[in-house]
């Protein structure tokens, strides 16, 4: 009886606790500066979540939740995987649109001097 | 009793692990420092928070699912920050000043223009 009461009593500061880490990691996922802040910030919360999973398994007896939690898992990887592709790939054609740019740049820059020195021969 | 004592601590400190990964989350002051918070406390706790589960059910075949989750958590945790960390580090985030070395941008830098011996 008593040891029915103790965990009771340890699941509930558990999810108090497990509350207060929820909400100190969305507040990451709101205020991170950059996007892959904002990545890392979900991972953690898809981990808070199993936590939670498994904290009311124990509270309402249900071990079908332990399934739940690792399809969530499962979930949450994938998720931060295609993440840091999408991040990779957008680096990488940013870098070369910026290769593409500075290419064009040059291909007009050398047009004006060609113009430039065109108009020269047509003046003398 | 010993059991119920057994699923409390676990309960507790897989929720504190939490807490804390939380915490640096929040105060760590760079992408790789807060995912060296993230990754390591905050696998653990919710691989302690699945044990408790597994523990508290009394029964051999949840345990063994229990520690499954957690085994795949452990492998997969890693690999999740090992590929966001290469692709920031990639994107062009560099690391914030108070950090000394940056090996991965020497290793290109060193890459792209050739080892040059110094003195």
């Amino acid at each position: 009886m008593i040891a029915a009461s103790v965990v009771s009593a340890a699941v509930m500061v558990a999810l108090g606790i497990l509350s207060m880490a929820f909400l100190l990691t969305v507040y990451r996922v709101v205020a991170g500066p950059t996007l892959p802040d904002r990545v890392l910030a979900l991972d953690m919360l898809v981990a808070i979540v199993i936590g939670f999973i498994a904290v009311i398994a124990i509270k309402t007896g249900f071990t079908l939740y332990i399934d739940i939690a690792i399809s969530l898992g499962l979930v949450g990887f994938l998720a931060t995987v295609a993440f840091a592709r999408f991040i990779l790939t957008q680096a990488q054609s940013n870098t070369m649109e910026r290769i593409g740019a500075e290419q064009n740049d040059g291909i007009a820059a050398e047009s004006r001097k060609t113009r430039k020195h065109r108009r020269k021969k047509g003046a003398r | 009793m010993l059991w119920a004592v057994i699923v409390t601590a676990l309960l507790l400190s897989g929720a504190l692990f939490s807490l804390i990964a939380a915490i640096g989350i929040v105060r760590l002051p760079d992408l790789y420092s807060r995912m060296h918070a993230a990754s390591k406390a905050g696998t653990v706790g919710s691989g302690l928070l699945l044990l408790a589960v597994g523990i508290h059910s009394e029964d051999m075949s949840i345990l063994a699912r229990a520690l499954a989750g957690f085994v795949f958590f452990v492998l997969t945790a890693p690999i999740a920050a090992h590929l966001l960390a290469r692709a920031a580090h990639k994107a062009g985030h560099r690391l914030t000043p108070p950090s000394v070395r940056d090996e991965l941008l020497l290793r290109e830098q060193i890459a792209k223009r050739g080892y040059k011996k110094r003195g």
